[in-house]
């Protein structure tokens, strides 16, 4: 068996109620390890794209992606090469700020470029978009303020140059 | 022109070719049922049970090849149609279930019957569909034909709701579109058949995908090329003839020994539509040790999903097969046929003919008539059929594999019947028969000529025998403490009851069971007594490989 790592999985689905349903029964029932899951609606409002990262060995990773395809709704599935891949999340995060600490929070804003979008007497909210390793690392450096409450979108992914998933005709073929 | 939606269906199925649906109505159906009653094209099968109607709609697509229909109404309706749709859906069984709810006014309120049917199938479909608009109501029939019947055979549930039925709306007929399976790529072919030519020792296993293609013909054809013998799963039962020379009978948990054997021997799989269950693969990481893996299935989820292949195919077995056959060298294996033949004579020498079942099931094998089909419930008489009850041709085999249904014998000769229009022999047990024996009365209204051999023992047989080898025979919940005087409740119910005691000569009772259920048109139930601790041998224990068969109890 392979070892275990984190796969991120690309797939355009269609764009109606019931869909996510079927697609995260599906997770549940094969035990599938989701850490993070995104769909919103494409350019063709018919469709949905879902950006799905597995943790799992190469085994699950297949398995996933060929029970996936069975399912009437999901019309194209894809890993991705994470070499060549642009990978984005954003992150709210309430902060507590005393007075006293604001500057320092803001000084640390700007080094990971992140912007504060509300301020109260004693708290503070920051939004920052990046990889979800920077997502991480931000996290690390804000939480001995104290994280009141955070919301992270999950991962969205794209290909980098023409490939598009919608182009694509094969799964086994590993880019997107 | 303009029809309502109930219309609508019935036009739909018909344009599918259905000429025989099971269903029981209800209040979310009844103008489901006007249209039907109306339209008058369609055979509709009244049964006990919606349970009973899901599994004839199985029986009946399991022996025609055809998609299976049956009709439910909302809410209880639907929920009973459950373990029908899971049984076909883990054998890949074509199947259109057609529920009705509640109408959209009443949607989300929980409404009196009103049930998230498609909620609740989502798992043991293929694909369902709630149908809220009358203008969306032809076309997704058609798309559940096509779902159900193409690629990976399975069930398809639609719902219905009440709204949809009645709301009028223009209906054009059109010709269901065929389903062509792709082309096979020929560069993984070359690479299978060099394989294949390269082996000395080839075992075939066949699997329910061989039946389901309809491809048993050409699998012979390709055995005898290659002089390869062949074991078939409980799936693939019918696929070949078990008079063929190269035929080696089932394989699995309880398969023959020549099966176990040859599998042992063989250097190459060549697996055919089979997905190597745990009842088949029973230590799936050591099931194929040191030997060459060739798995082709249409289900791309079932390479590679139990046991790790060398080479795999995601093709129709059929288009397949016809491209391999020429592809393949004539075998010169004459070597290996002849340790195959030394198997069989020890299969033959040990083959435990020793219990009552036996002589039983062998009888109603030699004696029933031509084209019959047989029909199994679940459990320890389910598998005394599969290994002496002779089935030479596909199609003529029904038993719940994947699932394990207890209670899907009568409901499913029901189907098989009108299906074949031959005459169905159920094998069923006293456990069995007291989940589904109300479906004896459907089989009597319909004069549906069937015999029910019940192999009465008292007890849950295969459970027992469980207790026996696993759990030091502590028989928790499995003596029966019945007092059903199964004769009278055969008669009770209209049909034909018979008792075969233990001492009596099978083949006389069983031979006036044939010949009354022919004439009378009804089922003829025979209750045969069997000693509650005769046990289904030989067995592999779950986890353990095909070395370490079980041939006597007392080598437990």
């Amino acid at each position: 068996m392979s070892e275990e790592r984190k796969y991120t999985i690309g797939a355009l689905v269609s764009n109606k109620s019931g869909v996510l349903t079927r697609i995260s029964g599906l997770f549940a029932r094969r035990g599938y390890n989701i850490e993070s899951l995104c769909v919103c609606e494409t350019e063709d409002p018919e469709i949905s794209r879902m950006t799905i990262i597995l943790k799992g060995d190469e085994y699950v990773l297949y398995q996933m992606i060929k029970q996936m395809d069975k399912l009437d709704d999901v019309k194209k599935i894809g890993c991705a090469n994470e070499l060549d891949c642009v990978y984005r999340e954003l992150l709210l995060v309430k902060v507590k700020a005393q007075p006293k600490d604001r500057s320092q929070i803001i000084e640390i804003n700007e080094i990971y470029k992140a912007k504060t979008v509300d301020l109260s007497p004693d708290t503070m909210i920051l939004e920052l978009t990046g990889d979800p390793e920077k997502l991480d690392a931000f996290l690390k450096v804000i939480s001995p303020y104290g994280i009141l409450e955070m919301q992270r979108t999950g991962v969205t992914v794209l290909a980098r140059g023409g490939h598009t998933l919608k182009d694509r005709d094969c799964y086994s073929d590993h880019i997107f | 022109m303009k029809l309502k939606g109930a219309e609508i269906l019935i036009n739909c199925l018909a344009e599918q070719g259905v000429d025989t649906v099971f269903g029981y109505p209800g209040g979310a159906v009844l103008d489901i049922y006007d249209a039907l009653y109306r339209d008058g094209r369609i055979d509709h099968v009244l049964t006990a049970h919606e349970q009973g109607a899901a599994h004839a709609a199985d029986g009946y697509a399991r022996v025609t090849g055809k998609t299976g229909v049956c009709f439910a109404t909302s809410g209880p309706g639907a929920t009973n149609l459950v373990t029908g749709i899971a049984t076909a859906y883990m054998d890949s069984v074509p199947l259109v279930a057609v529920t009705g709810n509640v109408g959209i006014n009443f949607l989300g309120r929980d409404s009196f019957q009103e049930i998230d049917i498609c909620g609740i199938t989502i798992p043991i479909t293929k694909h369902n569909f709630i149908v809220k608009n009358v203008e969306e109501l032809a076309d997704t029939v058609r798309k559940a034909f096509y779902i159900a019947g193409s690629g990976r055979k399975g069930p398809v549930l639609i719902d219905i709701l009440k709204n949809v039925q009645v709301a009028e709306c223009e209906y054009e007929p059109k010709t269901p579109v065929p389903y062509t399976p792709a082309p096979v790529p020929a560069e993984k072919l070359k690479d299978i058949a060099a394989a294949i030519d390269a082996c000395k020792k080839p075992l075939i296993i066949a699997g329910g995908g061989v039946i389901a293609s309809d491809s048993a013909g050409l699998l012979s054809e390709f055995a005898k090329k290659l002089d390869s013998p062949v074991v078939y799963t409980l799936m693939g039962k019918g696929c070949i003839a078990e008079s063929d020379p190269l035929c080696l009978g089932m394989i699995g948990m309880h398969g023959t020994i020549a099966a176990a054997k040859a599998l042992l021997a063989a250097d190459t799989l060549i697996v055919f539509g089979s997905r190597f269950s745990d009842r088949v693969a029973l230590d799936r990481d050591r099931f194929a040790e040191g030997k060459t893996v060739i798995q082709i299935d249409i289900d791309n989820a079932e390479l590679d999903k139990n046991v790790k292949t060398d080479l795999r195919l995601m093709a129709d077995i059929k288009e397949t097969l016809k491209s391999l056959i020429p592809l393949v060298a004539e075998g010169q294996r004459k070597d290996w046929l002849v340790k195959v033949e030394g198997f069989k004579k020890e299969n033959a020498a040990k083959k435990d003919d020793s219990t009552r079942a036996y002589s039983i099931i062998k009888a109603a094998s030699e004696l029933a008539p031509e084209g019959s089909v047989l029909v199994t419930d679940v459990g320890q008489h389910q598998m005394w059929a599969a290994q002496h009850y002779e089935t030479n041709e596909p199609r003529k085999f029904c038993s719940s594999g994947g699932l394990g249904t207890m209670g899907y014998g009568v409901g499913a000769a029901i189907g098989a019947y009108f299906g074949s229009k031959k005459l169905p022999v159920l094998v069923t047990g006293d456990g069995c028969i007291g989940m589904n024996m109300n479906e004896i009365m459907t089989a009597v209204s319909r004069n549906v000529p069937m015999v029910i051999l019940l192999m009465d023992n008292r007890v849950l047989g295969m459970v027992r025998q469980w207790q026996k080898i696993f759990y030091e025979k502590r028989f928790s919940a499995t003596v029966l403490n019945r007092k059903v005087d199964y004769v009278k409740l055969a008669e009770s119910m209209g049909g034909v009851g018979m008792c075969l005691a233990e001492e009596d000569d099978p083949r006389e009772v069983i031979k006036k069971a044939f010949s009354e259920a022919q004439a009378k048109k009804l089922p003829v139930l025979v209750d045969c007594k069997i000693p509650p601790d005769d046990n289904v041998l030989p067995m592999i224990k779950p986890g353990h490989t095909y070395d370490r068969q079980l041939e006597k109890m007392e080598d437990n």
